[in-house]
């Protein structure tokens, strides 16, 4: 198998949100309390999708997946469009690792409190983003641990104080 | 729901009923939602069930045993949820490293000894000699000299207590047994401060057992005792100061039949309770500008080390700023 096979889907999402979260993600410096903002959107997650999903677990990821006709469709509900590209290359992985399994799928991002959907498309060229992604990851997690920037986004982020104290 | 920590003075027994720890004895059944717990202080003489056990280490809870006279007697330390391989490794080698050691080991003493000048400050005293011994410690180059450095000014610290202390003497600091109430006192409140730095190493990546300042072979879990010499003068001595002088504790909280003073049950009481509130307090810090409280103060502690160890940020003592 390939070795991006082993990479989880949240660590493409945390490697656009920020370096130092994805690296203290993978080398298990985990904060413990989930924020509210997670607790949030699970339960987003099964007001909307409680009845007709089905989780499919495949190696390191998990996914909601419908099928429909012949192709799959995967499907990542947001509460806000705050991290839409981190979310949006998280479901691409998710399209691209379905690829290489030989699943045809294709993705939407939906926004039930904003009534909007993205949809997510696996071409040539998305997939060799792609790919340059997967090949950057490995490089920051095996690194040392990026210093912490400040973003806007940090104080509602888990590591804030572990970060700036 | 904030976790608390729970401190049980009488004895009793604690059992668990579905999401519940029930502590209970004569005098009647109350009830401790689990998710209400951050952490145990077992004070009194007490039974736990082997479900209730169980399920505080499910939670994470930290349960810290005393004995009867309120000597610190261990702690219940739930296998831990937030392991990380790489946080262990590098701290054994922050251990093993003999300059990475001596940094870290300086560090906590200058911290310490910072505070123990603030404190003196605050309380009306002079500090130069406490802040002279921050010359030792520059010039330490083993670890028995970099505690030698800390004794120097922790001597001329206490030095300074007599006067500070308004309705008991405290003469020089005396622990097994205390020789009268102020040194009790101080005894007791710094065992607190231990089980609570416990408590918050315990909701890290860190090992408690890898220590820098103390050896690690003591029978403690040494990296507790490391940073809570940080906290000691800023937590435990001001509240004893504060006990004493507002005469909230005084010569009938204490028991003397056991050639040596030590707070009775309701001296107990009382102190637990004014040092809870005392980790409850909160200060506004500086760098998150946010108010965080002296517990968190303790946790971020933790973290800075984590990070110091991970590279990421050279670890800086806490010291009081206020
Ligand atoms: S607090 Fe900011 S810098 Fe730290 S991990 Fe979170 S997003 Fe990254």
């Amino acid at each position: 198998m390939i070795d991006e096979m082993y990479i989880r889907g949240v660590q493409v999402n945390y490697y656009f949100v920020c370096k130092t979260k994805l690296w203290l993600f993978s080398h298990n410096v985990g904060m413990e309390n989930e924020s509210d903002a997670v607790k949030l959107g699970k339960l987003i997650h099964r007001s909307v999708f409680d009845r007709d999903e089905k989780e499919i677990r495949i190696g390191p990821i998990a996914i909601d997946a419908v099928r429909k006709g012949d192709v799959v469709e995967i499907r990542e509900v947001k509460k806000s469009r705050a991290f839409e590209k981190a979310s949006y290359y998280q479901l691409l992985y998710y399209l691209y690792y379905l690829s290489k399994l030989g699943i045809r799928a294709v993705g939407k991002l939906s926004y039930p409190k904003q009534r909007k959907n993205v949809e997510v498309i696996l071409d040539e060229s998305s997939a060799r983003e792609m790919e340059s992604v997967l090949d950057d990851i490995p490089r920051v997690v095996n690194g040392e641990m990026p210093r912490p920037v400040y973003k806007k986004h940090c104080r509602k982020c888990a590591y804030f104080e572990f970060c700036f104290t | 729901m904030r976790r608390k920590n729970f401190y049980i003075v009488s004895d009793g027994k604690l059992k668990r009923k579905e999401n519940t720890i029930y502590f209970e004895n004569e005098e009647g059944r109350r009830p401790i939602p689990i998710s209400a717990i951050y952490a145990i202080y077992a004070l009194g003489s007490l039974t736990v069930t082997s479900k209730a056990l169980s399920y505080l280490a499910k939670e994470g809870v930290c349960v810290h045993f005393f004995n009867r006279y309120g000597f610190y007697e261990g702690s219940f330390y739930p296998r831990e949820s937030l392991v990380s391989g790489e946080v262990v490794v590098r701290q054994a080698e922050h251990y093993l490293d003999r300059d990475k050691r001596l940094y870290l080991a300086k560090a906590f003493v200058e911290g310490s000894i910072m505070n123990m000048a603030r404190v003196l400050r605050k309380n009306g005293e002079d500090d130069t000699e406490v802040i002279s011994a921050l010359q030792a410690l520059s010039e330490a180059e083993k670890i028995d000299e970099v505690m030698g450095a800390e004794a120097i000014a922790r001597n001329a610290y206490y030095s300074k207590f007599d006067t500070i202390l308004k309705n008991m003497k405290f003469e020089r600091r005396s622990r097994q047994p205390p020789e009268n109430e102020a040194n009790a006192m101080i005894s007791f409140g710094n065992s607190l401060l231990y089980s609570a730095v416990l408590s918050e190493i315990y909701h890290t990546q860190l090992h408690p057992a890898i220590s820098f300042l103390h050896e690690p072979l003591e029978r403690r879990f040494s990296l507790a005792l490391d940073i809570a010499e940080l906290f000691k003068p800023v937590i435990v001595d001001r509240l004893v100061f504060n006990l004493v002088n507002r005469k909230v504790v005084t010569e009938s909280d204490f028991d003397d039949r056991f050639n040596g003073v030590l707070l009775n049950e309701n001296g107990r009481k009382k102190f637990v309770k004014a040092f809870n509130e005392r980790l409850e307090k909160t200060v506004k810090h500086r760098k998150l500008k946010r108010n965080v409280s002296y517990q968190r103060l303790i946790r971020l502690e933790c973290y800075k080390l984590v990070k110091h160890i991970l590279n990421a940020e050279k670890y800086r003592p806490f010291v009081m700023w206020w």
